[in-house]
């Protein structure tokens, strides 16, 4: 899905734990996050602090699309 | 006692649970366990599973390099003559433990390996040339046929027996070539060939060329603080009842769904529809998934320009190729329509 909609020149930033799976199919700017069930989350967190993560990762993704990357790039 | 062989198998198959056990650390038994039976049975006499070691999936994917420490000692205590693990069919996470325990295997301890599994297993792609990999069928519904390839592969690597081609064996291709003395010399099999295609008869290439399916990268946006981004996911998050009745697994449709005055998912506005992981998380709160929370504060602070005001969904367990590619296709579609700038897209 990542890549099919980056084919249409929209850069793309792909969320998620398992990495190597986003490498193999072809994602280019990647995030990886907490855990399987919930990426941009942490049940054993407090909700302030599961936030405050969660506001770090989305800021992460979003210098992602700022970036200008000429390869498969893991942020 | 014959061959002794090491089997590994995640937690649904090792009988602990499903999803809600995913994250089972590394257990060695001794002795057979789940499709191990099946394999003992084929085996006869000739081997011996003496033991078989259980491994949550999403435990594996998300601690992929000290799970593969912990299991490849477990192995090496064992110094079996053959390792084998699943078969996996479609099922990702498990494909891809697969996969990574035989290239660890393999590459540490010497040990040949067999596992198997889907050719759109995301396993298969990643580790095929790691070890003898049985295409299965994307089901356990295959699991007799499965089960016949692989204990063939394990009696024949443990004997030293050779290995016939992967058409032969009912292996994918491992990109390795070997010398082999044909009839015909290369320049008149060459030229048969051209003659056949001309006729317009079926051709088989001696040398398949590798397909290499890459993107390149979009220019990056200018300034977020201007951009209108959009939310995409593979984690199945859906409006609380699931409207579309997206299926749990193989999902055959994506949904589109208005955020509109959402600022916050709650379990009263959101839940999962996907079937492929503990869904208790995402269904106490769906920004676990969907950052909608995050990037609606940062739409009032400024931080980005807009958020899109739709998100677009589906799951992405066991779900086709073909199907996703089709998705993904429609939904840029309405992105481009939609004015939208760059994209999210979150997989669990």
């Amino acid at each position: 899905m990542v890549k099919e909609i980056e084919r249409m020149g929209f850069p793309v930033v792909h969320m998620c734990t398992v990495v190597p799976i986003s490498i193999t199919v072809g994602a280019n700017r990647i995030i990886p996050t907490v855990a399987i069930p919930y990426p941009l989350g942490n049940p054993a967190m407090t909700m302030v602090d599961e936030k405050e993560l969660r506001r770090k990762l989305v800021k992460k993704a979003l210098k992602a699309l700022e970036t200008p990357v000429t390869e498969q790039t893991v942020f | 006692m014959g061959i002794k062989i090491v089997h590994y198998i995640n937690q649904f198959y090792g009988g602990i649970g499903g999803e809600d056990k995913a994250d089972y650390a590394p257990e060695k038994i001794s002795g057979v366990k789940g499709p191990g039976m099946g394999l003992q049975a084929a085996f006869g006499d000739k081997a011996t599973i003496s033991s078989t070691i259980i491994c949550g999936d999403s435990y594996f994917n998300e601690n992929i390099e000290a799970a593969t420490e912990v299991i490849l000692e477990m192995i090496k205590e064992e110094n079996p003559d053959v390792f084998i693990a699943g078969p996996a069919f479609n099922a990702g996470r498990y494909g891809v433990a697969c996969g990574a325990v035989c290239k660890a295997v393999s590459e540490n301890l010497n040990i040949p390996v067999v596992t198997g599994m889907y050719i759109e297993n995301p396993g298969a792609d990643m580790y095929k040339k790691n070890a003898y990999m049985v295409e299965t069928t994307n089901s356990a519904a295959g699991m007799k046929d499965a089960i016949t390839k692989v204990a063939a592969l394990a009696l024949k690597l443990g004997t030293g027996e050779a290995i016939g081609t992967p058409e032969a064996e009912g292996y994918m291709a491992r990109g390795v070539r070997r010398n082999i003395i044909c009839e015909d010399r290369g320049a008149k099999r060459a030229v048969d060939m051209l003659i056949k295609k001309i006729k317009g008869e079926e051709i088989v290439t001696e040398y398949p060329m590798p397909t290499f399916d890459r993107v390149d990268p979009a220019e990056p946006v200018k300034d977020v603080r201007k951009a209108k981004i959009a939310i995409v996911s593979s984690g199945g998050p859906v409006p609380k009842g699931n409207p579309d009745h997206i299926e749990s697994s193989s999902a055959s449709k994506f949904g589109k769904y208005s955020i509109v005055g959402i600022d916050d998912l709650t379990p009263e506005n959101g839940e999962t529809a996907h079937g492929g992981y503990d869904p208790v998380y995402a269904n106490q709160d769906l920004d676990r998934v969907i950052p909608v929370d995050i990037l609606r504060e940062m739409e009032k602070s400024g931080e980005i320009g807009s958020l899109h005001d739709f998100y677009y969904s589906t799951v992405g367990n066991g779900t086709s190729v073909n199907n996703s590619k089709k998705f993904a296709a429609e939904i840029a579609k309405d992105l481009l329509a939609s004015n939208v700038d760059a994209v999210i897209l979150t997989s669990t």
